[in-house]
């Protein structure tokens, strides 16, 4: 398990390096159109293939793997940090502020955000540069999408407020900051932890799905999220299984995080 | 005649006789709005309407020409005011009452009620004063109108004849037999149709036809491969390349359709923008030199894979008589636009275009979101205007707020749209090239024209309208194409195919670029494996 999880960080960070660095590595800038490649296989020149506007492939899926691995953890990370506040207060404050608190969490739930994202996206100015629309696409995500976690952490919360080191550490007068971050927040992090890694591939697809609603990242811009839209066309990935490469990045990515993440397992 | 054509005489009859029986299979996208074919508004109810109702006159899809239906002959007259119809005779409903003219004029009445609000009816409302609908006789029929419309009598084609006496009787090819909500419909063939193929049988050929509701086009398709339904219209391109790749017989390219892609700028004098870009917009030199930075050729090859040409006005070749031959699409030729350019005034500074005043020419195009082609087009448009110096910033937005912005706010800087024709006369674009015009985009709702070509414009376009020669009309709204082709108000990009996929079962099919493309002539359509037999 252990040469897993080494192999795991070094692949993630194989793969942050090479977004990071995807200026250098990129075989040509994933904006350029290659008009008279369009749609071909993977080659010496394009070793993923171009798309149909004749982009190369494999530059467009490093610079989608930058917005993604950049974008998409920072806004779970925002995510968590609020479903932390406010899970970990309400269950182990609990009375009347838990209630008032995960009523709030429900109607978060419950809004409509696909509309509030809509109107935020018709009041943006016209002329908006692709990386300040996809900075404000994955911060409009970390604000909206802390809600379910807070309830996972409030659940947590709650079960160890009535453990036995809680009851002693408050009956050695402990305060209440204190409870919280030295003996509550510890024993929580595997659950914030798991929420926080969960959390970056559903912000991913989100980021995809507001595509379509064009809220995601506008063009020229790749993402990981506009990447696997071309999956909808399910014919086309049987002729082309390249078109898979984003798809498969994504799915190593998070299964790397969740071996990563499973060391912190506190049930083994 | 040679003896030995006499064979093949023979073979071509039997091969445009159909075959009897059998049911057609395809998918609407929504359940019918409504079966009333006179408040018809949306695509389902039309499909309907077109395979149930009975009309005076059809439009040949094919020919575009005007053919006899229930009419046998007309005669517009008092300058286009009024159409005489001479019935056809013997004609029964599908539940056997007969068809006479009083039905026609109890049809127009009802068209024209106000209370009914029919879409269809506003076709034919020329001015203040009523229609007046007279029977002449049995078979013979007058309608007046309060002033002259040019066109009129192709405007029956959208008219389906309803009974005087009941309510659910059709004169079409079929009648519903059966309304499932949200699964399915099922036609099944009018007894008394009154068209007989050429040996004499009863038309239709078809038992039944079967509409399934599926708003999904993937399951669609899957459903076609399996061979569970018939047709399928508009498949996107890259679908239509791979289902021509495993069934070349099913993928149908009927050839330019008379829709039209293009896009436009915000004209709009009151528009929330700053007054040096609408400056740009309003340049003639600066839309045409983003015209000319444009390479139409790609659009056609890259984003339709070859399934679609350069467009250069409003209308598609498609549309045989109003298309103005002359005229090709602006060119390709970055060095004439940067050109164009220079002359008023802009300079390129490193790769940035500037104007005079120093700005940098950045716009943005809205479009709406979720549109894979359009978003194609706009990244090659975007790489296309980069290389003169000008940066496009593509702004999808959803169908409402797109509608917004360009129809109440005028809060955006240059739109990415298509234009669907379903009308082939320019008399259903009054709406769009009137100054005073709620659809003419770029400045729409004048109350006097903002320039001295769109007051030509409104001139021409009334030109067309007020007079019933064809060559006069023809002559009158080619002027209006020159004008729109050197002004470029509207910068047309691309007329895509009509793509299709026809099962090989069917005989007879003929798709064609006007609605419904498919299956137009549904009661010669047939199935290839059916016993022939004798009704």
């Amino acid at each position: 398990m252990q040469t897993l999880r080494y192999l795991a960080a070094a692949f993630l960070l194989m793969v942050f390096l090479a977004s990071v660095g995807a200026d250098f590595l990129s075989p040509a800038p994933y904006e350029r159109q290659f008009r008279d490649h369009p749609n071909e296989p993977p080659s010496r020149r394009f070793p993923l293939g171009t798309d149909e506007l004749g982009r190369d492939r494999l530059s467009r899926l490093l610079h989608g793997s930058r917005v993604s691995l950049l974008l998409a953890p920072a806004a779970a990370l925002l995510a968590v940090f609020l479903a932390a506040l406010v899970g970990l207060s309400a269950g182990f404050l609990g009375g009347w502020f838990e209630r008032a608190a995960m009523a709030c969490t429900d109607l978060f739930v419950s809004l409509p955000w696909l509309f509030l994202l809509l109107t935020v996206r018709a009041l943006l100015p016209l002329n908006v540069a692709p990386w300040t629309s996809v900075s404000i696409t994955f911060l409009l995500l970390g604000l909206l999408g802390w809600a379910s976690s807070a309830r996972v952490i409030r659940a947590g919360a709650a079960a160890v407020r009535g453990s036995d080191f809680a009851l002693q550490a408050r009956a050695a007068g402990c305060r209440t900051a204190r409870l919280m971050m030295v003996h509550l927040l510890p024993n929580l992090r595997p659950a914030i932890a798991a929420q926080f890694w969960i959390s970056i591939p559903v912000f991913i697809w989100s980021e995809a799905n507001l595509g379509m609603l064009g809220l995601g990242v506008t063009e020229p811009l790749p993402s990981w999220g506009n990447l696997l839209l071309e999956l909808a066309n399910y014919r086309a990935v049987f002729a082309a299984p390249w078109l898979l490469a984003p798809a498969v990045l994504l799915v190593l990515v998070s299964s790397g995080f969740h071996f990563i993440f499973s060391k912190e397992d506190p049930c083994r | 005649m040679p003896v030995t054509r006499l064979p093949l005489l023979a073979l071509s009859a039997y091969l445009a006789w159909g075959q009897w029986g059998g049911e057609l299979r395809f998918c609407l996208r929504s359940d019918p709005k409504t079966f009333d074919p006179l408040a018809v508004a949306d695509d389902s109810s039309e499909t309907v309407r077109y395979l149930t109702g009975g009309v005076l006159v059809r439009v040949n899809r094919k020919t575009q020409q005007l053919e006899p239906e229930l009419a046998e002959s007309w005669k517009v007259a008092e300058g286009g005011r009024k159409i005489v119809f001479k019935l056809r005779e013997r004609v029964l409903y599908s539940e056997g009452t007969p068809f006479s003219a009083e039905d026609v004029a109890f049809t127009v009445r009802r068209m024209m009620d106000p209370a009914l609000h029919s879409p269809t009816g506003d076709s034919f409302r020329s001015g203040s004063g009523e229609v007046r609908a007279e029977t002449l006789g049995p078979h013979r029929v007058s309608i007046l109108f309060p002033s002259p419309i040019a066109g009129l009598e192709r405007l029956f084609d959208q008219v389906a004849i309803l009974s005087a006496v009941s309510p659910k009787a059709v004169l079409g090819p079929f009648v519903v037999a059966e309304h499932k909500a949200g699964s399915h419909l099922l036609l099944r063939r009018n007894p008394n149709y009154w068209k007989k193929d050429a040996s004499g049988r009863r038309l239709p050929y078809l038992d039944s036809v079967r509409l399934d509701i599926q708003q999904n086009r993937d399951l669609e398709q899957i459903r076609f491969r399996r061979g569970e339904i018939h047709l399928i219209d508009s498949l996107d391109p890259e679908t239509f390349d791979s289902l021509a790749a495993e069934a070349p017989a099913s993928a149908i390219d009927a050839g330019p359709s008379l829709d039209t892609e293009m896009m436009w700028f915000n004209q709009v004098r009151n528009a929330p923008l700053p007054e040096y870009k609408k400056a740009w917009f309003r340049s003639k030199a600066f839309r045409r030199a983003v015209s000319e930075s444009i390479n139409r050729d790609d659009i056609a090859r890259l984003v339709y894979r070859g399934h679609a040409r350069p467009a250069v006005g409003p209308f598609s070749p498609s549309n045989r008589f109003w298309f103005h031959a002359g005229l090709r699409p602006h060119g390709f030729d970055p060095a004439g636009a940067r050109r164009k350019l220079e002359q008023e005034g802009f300079r390129l500074d490193g790769a940035v275009l500037r104007d005079r005043e120093g700005h940098p020419v950045e716009f943005s195009l809205v479009t709406n979101s979720g549109n894979k082609t359009r978003a194609r087009i706009a990244s090659l448009l975007q790489q296309d205007l980069a290389k003169v110096g000008i940066r496009l910033n593509i702004v999808p937005l959803d169908f409402p707020s797109l509608i917004e912005r360009i129809n109440r706010t005028f809060h955006y800087e240059a739109c990415l749209l298509g234009l669907v024709n379903v009308d082939l006369d320019p008399n259903a674009q009054m709406n769009v090239w009137l100054s005073s015009a709620a659809n003419h985009q770029w400045n729409p709702n004048q109350p006097s024209p903002a320039t001295p070509w769109e007051a030509e414009i409104d001139r021409w376009m009334r030109a067309q309208a007020s007079t019933l020669d064809p060559k006069k009309r023809k002559a009158a709204f080619d002027r209006v194409q020159e004008i729109v082709w050197e002004e470029a108000p509207f910068l047309y990009l691309a007329n895509r195919n009509f793509l299709a996929a026809i099962s090989p079962a069917l005989r007879n099919t003929a798709p064609a670029a006007m609605r419904p493309q498919t299956f137009w002539n549904v009661e010669r359509i047939s199935f290839a494996n059916q016993i022939s037999g004798r009704r």
